[in-house]
């Protein structure tokens, strides 16, 4: 496995637990864990490319 | 019953804190069946086995996609050939511990069955660890969850 399948899994994951367990309507939970696994991969692409421009 | 987090002045808590004795026995024959018994029975069955603090709650379509993400995360991480801490020798390897520990059965389990490397030797490796540890901690939140719901902090 690669580190952006890893990525999306994780998120994947992540985002369905904190989704269903930190709203409490169905519209709510759909919501956060969408705004949840776009920035756990949004995230994990900027520092992605931080990390190129750092180490160029 | 007296609570003093937002949510929790429900009609049926504001009754069980002003009634008496007498009263407050009314009251509990009164209730649904769900609200009776062992309040931290959710917590505890959500903690050993993902979801079923949910599924005791009536939470079926809950209690199935928490169970399918941590059981997902578990497996992946096993997949990817994590470790299961046994052992620990630093500071990182007692909070790593503690998060396997959420996981509850899965992680006994795991531990019978001898699954999970005896040590993180590939980077893939590494994740897969992180993975298991990560379900640990995601299982603790669904359960605490499954207690928020049992008490009324949730709905």
């Amino acid at each position: 496995m690669t580190y952006f399948p890893a990525v999306l899994l994780f998120a994947l994951f992540a985002s369905t637990v904190f989704g269903i367990t930190q709203r409490e309507t169905p519209r709510g939970m759909i919501r956060y864990g969408i705004y949840c696994f776009v920035l756990f991969v949004g995230s994990a692409i900027a520092l992605s490319w931080l990390m190129f421009f750092i180490a160029r | 019953m007296r609570y003093s987090q937002k949510r929790m002045a429900t009609e049926e808590n504001k009754n069980a804190a002003a009634g008496s004795g007498s009263q407050s026995g009314a009251k509990a024959a009164t209730q649904p069946a769900a609200q009776q018994g062992f309040v931290y029975l959710p917590l505890i069955a959500g903690w050993l086995v993902p979801g079923a603090g949910h599924f005791l709650l009536g939470k079926w379509i809950r209690g199935s996609l928490l169970a399918a993400s941590v059981l997902g995360m578990f497996v992946t991480g096993l997949a990817m050939k994590g470790e299961l801490y046994t052992s620990v020798h630093n500071i990182l390897d007692i909070l790593c511990l503690a998060g396997d520990l959420g996981n509850g059965l899965l992680y006994v389990a795991g531990r019978v069955a001898g699954w999970g490397a005896e040590q993180v030797q590939t980077t893939v490796a590494d994740w897969g660890a992180r993975f298991i540890v990560v379900s640990g901690l995601l299982n603790v939140i669904a359960a605490v969850d499954a207690h928020n719901l049992r008490t009324g902090r949730k709905s």
